[in-house]
This record gives C-alpha cells, structure tokens and sequence, in this order.
C-alpha cells in the first residue's frame, strides 16, 4: 500500500507541475500586470480609456453596454453619455464603424474584436503589448513592438506615452547573431509621465480582461455558495454511511 | 436470516402493492431492480478505488444534460458557432455554467476513466473471468476519445480548428488510401463547414447512443460475473445458507451510500474547477481557442487536449509519418489485450510480486510524463525524452507475458481482507 500511496503522490506533483505553467508568449518577457479585478474605479476608467482609444477600430462585438452598466454600477444615463458613442440603446453590443473590408486594406489585417483577448492572450500580454511601442523608422506605422514584432497596429497611446526607443544587445555566437532587448529609453515626453501612463494601461488591461469574461466575479461567489452546500451535504452523508455500515463486520 | 429477506422482499400492502404488482405482472421491474440494485452484492473490502466506476456515470449524466441545454443555444454552422458559445456564456440564462459543467466534465470524464482503468490495473479486473466487460470498456473508451474530438471542434476556435486538422491529417500518413480517408472524414478538402456539420451529428447523437448502449452492456456483463475486489478473490465462493455471498453486501444500500460520499467529494474537485479555475490554466479550455478559428493564421503552438497527449507524444517521438502513426495506433489500441498479456496466476497487486508493481509504478511514470511531453515543443530533449518514455510504454505491454509469468506470487487468502 505503501508504494501505492507514492505512486498517486507522484502523479499529483506532476499534475501540479503541469498546471502551473500558463500562456505562451512566443519568447518576449512579459510584464507582471497586476490589476485589480474587484476595483470597480478602475474598470470604470478602463471602460472609458477602451471607448476612447480602442473602439475606433477594435469592436467587442460580444459585449453588451447594459452588461457593463450592470457591473460597473453605471446607469443608463452614464452609459449613454460617456460610452456610447456610436449605439442608441444600451442591449447594444459594442461595435465598430469601420468596415472591415476597409481596415484590412489600411492595416494589412483588420483590427482583431477584443471581447476575448483578454482570455486569449492574458493580462501581462495585453500590459506589456500596450508599453513595447517603439520607435522604428523602417515600419509604416513608424514604430514597432517588443511583445510582436511587426504588429501593423500603430501606437494609438503616443500622445499619453510619448516616444521611446528599444535598446537591444546583439550577440553573436556560431555565426548566428541574435538581438536581446534590454530595455526603454524615453525620446519624447507625453502628457501622461510613466507612473500615469502605466495606470491607464493597467486599468485599461483590467477592463479588457473583465470583458472577456463578465461573469466572472459573480461565478466565484456562487462558488463558494456550492462549496459550502456540498460539505454540509457530505458530512450527512458520511453520517449516513457510518449508520447503513455499522453492522458490516 | 432467511425469514427477515423474505420480510423484507415484501410488497407494500394497499395501493401501492396493487400498483407494483400490476406492473410486475407485466414488465420485470421488481426483479430487475433486486438483481442490479437491492440485491446485487459486491465485496463489503471496496476501497475507494472502487468508486471511479460510479463516477463515470455521473459524469455521463452531467454531460448528456449539459449537453442537451447547451444543443438548444448552440449553431452548428462555421459562420455562427463561435458566436453562439459567446452567446450561451454571456446572454443564456445560466449559460455560463451550463458550458463550464460540459467543458470542465469533458476532462473529468477522462480524469475519472483513466483512473477507473488503473483500478482495473491495480487488482487484475480484467482478468477472468472478467475479459469481456474490459473489452465492453475499452471500446467505450475508443468512443469516448472520438466523443471528446467531435466535440472539441465544435467551439470553432483557433485550436478546435487547428487540433482537428491536425489529427484528421494523420490519416493521411496511411498508404494509398491515406488522403481518401481524410477527405472521407473531412467531407471536403479542408476542415470546413461540412466538417462541422458532420462532427455536430457525431456528437450529439450517433456516439452519445453508442456510448449509453456500450456503458448498459457493460454494467450487464459485469452483474452477470460480479464485481472484482482489492483482493481479486471471487467472493460467490463462499455463500451463506441464503445465497448471498459471505463477503458481499448489497449495492443498495450499502455500496449506494458509500458511492454518495465519493460523489460529493467528486463534485467538490469539480465545482471547484467549474467555478474558481475553469479554463484550469489553460489545459481544459485552451487559451488559443478563445480566437475564432482562422484558416490563414496558423497557431505558433498548436497542442491537442491534455487527455490525449500521452499518444499524441508518441506519434512525436516516431520520426516517420506512417510508423508514428501506426505507433500511436497501437498505443491506443494495446491495453485491449491486457487480460491476454498478463500471465499472472493471481489478479491483485497485493498478491503479486515486485516485478508487476515495479513495472506499474514505471508505465504510470511513463503515461504521466508522455503526457507531459505532449504539450511540449517536439524539439531537442523533449524528442529524446520522448522517444525514451514510448519505449518503456510499450515495454510495459509487450514484455507482460514474460515477467508476469515469472513474477513470485504471494498466496492468496480465501477470504477477503476487511477491517470494518
């Protein structure tokens, strides 16, 4: 029984060693985003930051205003006012003006809906995305990005940011030169200075990642409603086991 | 004793009794009901290993009634499915839940057969006279995998596409008629909208009847022969003046109330899964398939679910199509022939000697660590490592006839272990 017992604990270390890792980032560092799911001011400014600056080009074609009203404490009026700029009702999903036939002659690929990038691609991806714009003379938009390289997305956030530009070391070995990002130097000074700007990114971020998945939140509250129910109703039931065997000798 | 049992046999006087009877007396309900339920008598030494068949059984039930709601909302069509599985988790009433219990029973399906067939490993289920309820589950297993696949690709994600073609195309490896196979599954010349049609059917009603008829013929086989226990002794050996097997208690209530426990501590594991990690860190819902499926835009990674990933290794680790496919075949295929290949004279772990627990404790290394490698890159050491583990896999299996024949048994006792 003894070997038993190590067999079933190896598998559980395994298994646990497996789930631990999580999304692939194709190499690029990632910084830590940490937002703040509960922090209904923060998702507020995020959703206002996403009007503002995402959905000119970026649908959430899944996303209800009403939904977001309902979550971030909005009434109608707020809604309406500061977030839809282009939908008169609030069951109104979030949806873009920009033909897409259009977009994908302008950009080369058409802004992708970001109802689920949050889920597809993670908080630190979207954060970091959103702080590795980089001065890049050769790309048409004239900058590029350490989190993907050659992203036909311009730097929509230039004027909060300002510019920078990427310091990368090369080295070489086998022949074979390789480029290693080390970090940012500013060039141009933006109306938002870094700790400003990575607040706005990070509610920003916050709010895609609500978004992605609304339910959330409430979901883990009913969680723990259904775990309470099914201890309570396990020690019953282990009591009625222990009656219906007592005499199984 | 014998008075009590017909005591107890008894039917309810009054209107009840009259309706029991009036049924009896035209369909066997009463004695179906004794002889798989009140009266089946398995040994009273059950440990919980015991409990992982039951518990495939709820989750058949969860997934066939997810299932059903999930069909009223979801659009089987490759301009509307994934808009639609957005639609169930964001606008259905309860929809949310409704699709992380079938996504979340999806991998607990697999969690809890795999270990319901370690179980049968453990104890030598398989064994006679037993052969045909293993085969009955193998083949509910084969089943279950085309189950899974059919309705992975369903969502219409990045990886439901990606995944799909990837393993369709596997056919293709087979000679001359590789790529008539693959157009024949595919229904067109790449997964499409066809494919998905087709998958939906699949899904939703041929392989659901497949598998209730084959999990109902196998509860049949094995109320016929009875159930094994940790000792792998026959316990219809030993029978009271009653008939009743000394070591054996009633299904009903004794083994019912003992299952009750198990199941309840189950769906803890799984509500907790459901409602605190569903995507579980991206291996039962795959972070890349909450991107629409994109033909043009290959994922960088593209790696199956993790329930099949010990094969999917296997056929990695092969450095030729057709051999790694004819690999991974056998790799599925293989422990239908456990009952022939274990020459053991005794069934049970306890009783056998170091070999088989050595070589057990080695293959579930193997099984763990293959499925490991399943999610990773197939380069450089994980090749390597690869190639190592899918040696020993089959190893486990080819070599059985020689060291369990030559494995020093211990002597098995003629009455089960039980300590109350």
């Amino acid at each position: 029984m003894a070997k038993l017992r190590t067999i079933t604990g190896i598998a559980g270390a395994l298994l646990l060693l497996g789930v631990t890792q999580s999304f692939a980032a194709g190499g690029a560092h990632l910084e830590h985003a940490d937002i703040e799911p509960g922090n209904i001011a923060s998702l507020q400014r995020g959703a206002r930051n996403f009007m503002n600056y995402c959905s000119g080009c970026h649908s959430a074609q899944y996303v209800r205003y009403s939904t977001i009203g309902r979550d971030l404490e909005l009434s109608d009026e707020q809604l309406s006012e500061n977030l839809m700029f282009n939908a008169e009702k609030t069951f109104e999903t979030i949806n873009v003006s920009m033909p897409a036939a259009a977009a994908e002659r302008w950009f080369g690929v058409a802004p992708p809906d970001l109802s689920l990038i949050g889920r597809a691609k993670g908080a630190d991806y979207i954060y970091s995305f959103l702080k590795g714009f980089y001065v890049q003379a050769e790309s048409p938009t004239g900058v590029d990005n350490t989190v993907l390289a050659g992203t036909s997305m311009p730097h929509v956030l230039w004027e909060l940011q300002g510019h920078q530009q990427a310091i990368f070391s090369e080295h070489t070995e086998g022949g074979i030169t390789t480029k290693h990002f080390e970090g940012f130097e500013p060039l141009s000074e933006g109306l938002l200075d870094a700790e400003a700007y990575d607040e706005f990114v990070r509610d920003t971020v916050n709010f895609l990642v609500y978004i992605a998945e609304p339910i959330r939140s409430e979901r883990r509250t009913l969680g723990v409603w259904v775990l309470m129910y099914l201890i309570f109703f396990w020690i019953i039931a282990v009591m009625l086991k222990k009656q219906i065997w007592k005499d199984v000798k | 004793m014998a008075k009590v049992e017909a005591e107890v046999g008894k039917r309810p006087e009054g209107v009840l009794g009259g309706l029991i009877k009036w049924i009896d007396d035209r369909f066997p309900m009463t004695s179906t009901l004794e002889y798989h339920v009140t009266k089946y008598y398995a040994a009273k030494s059950f440990n919980w290993w015991y409990v992982f068949g039951v518990l495939a059984f709820v989750v058949l039930a969860i997934q066939l009634i997810t299932g059903i709601f999930l069909t009223m909302n979801y659009k089987p069509s490759a301009e509307e499915a994934f808009a639609s599985v957005e639609y169930i988790m964001r606008d259905v009433e309860w929809g949310w839940l409704i699709r992380y219990l079938h996504s979340t029973g999806a991998s607990f399906f697999f969690i809890v057969v795999y270990l319901h067939m370690f179980r049968a490993m453990l104890y030598g289920s398989y064994k006679k006279p037993r052969e045909l309820i293993w085969l009955i589950g193998m083949l509910i297993f084969f089943v279950l995998m085309a189950e899974a696949f059919a309705g992975y690709l369903l969502p219409w994600g990045q990886m439901s596409y990606w995944g799909a073609q990837v393993i369709i195309s596997l056919f293709g490896a087979i000679p001359v008629v590789g790529d008539g196979i693959v157009e024949f599954i595919r229904g067109d010349y790449s997964i499409s909208d066809i494919t998905l049609n087709r998958f939906f059917a699949l899904h939703v009603i041929a392989l659901p009847l497949a598998l209730i008829g084959l999990v109902f013929v196998h509860i049949v086989a094995l109320h016929e022969v009875g159930s094994n226990n940790p000792d792998g002794i026959e316990i219809k050996k030993h029978k009271g003046p009653d008939g009743v097997p000394l070591d054996g208690v009633a299904f009903h209530p004794y083994h019912t109330s003992k299952d009750l426990v198990a199941i309840l501590v189950f769906l803890m594991i799984f509500s907790a899964v459901v409602f605190f990690a569903p995507e579980m860190g991206g291996y039962f819902l795959e972070h890349a398939n909450f991107e629409p499926a994109n033909l043009r835009a290959t994922p960088e990674h593209i790696a199956p679910v993790w329930y099949f990933t010990p094969f999917y290794a296997i056929l990695r680790a092969v450095p030729d199509k057709l051999w790694g496919f004819i690999l991974f075949g056998l790799s599925v295929v293989l422990p239908v022939f456990l009952p022939w290949l274990d020459r053991s004279r005794v069934k049970s772990i306890r009783y056998r000697g170091w070999m088989y627990k050595f070589a057990l404790t080695v293959f579930v290394i193997t099984f763990l660590t293959l499925g490991w490698l399943g999610v990773q890159p197939a380069e450089g050491v994980y090749v390597m490592m690869a190639r190592f583990f899918t040696v020993l896999y089959f190893a486990f299996f080819l070599l059985m006839p020689y060291y369990t024949s030559i494995d020093k048994t211990k002597p098995v006792p003629e009455r089960v272990v039980y300590h109350g």
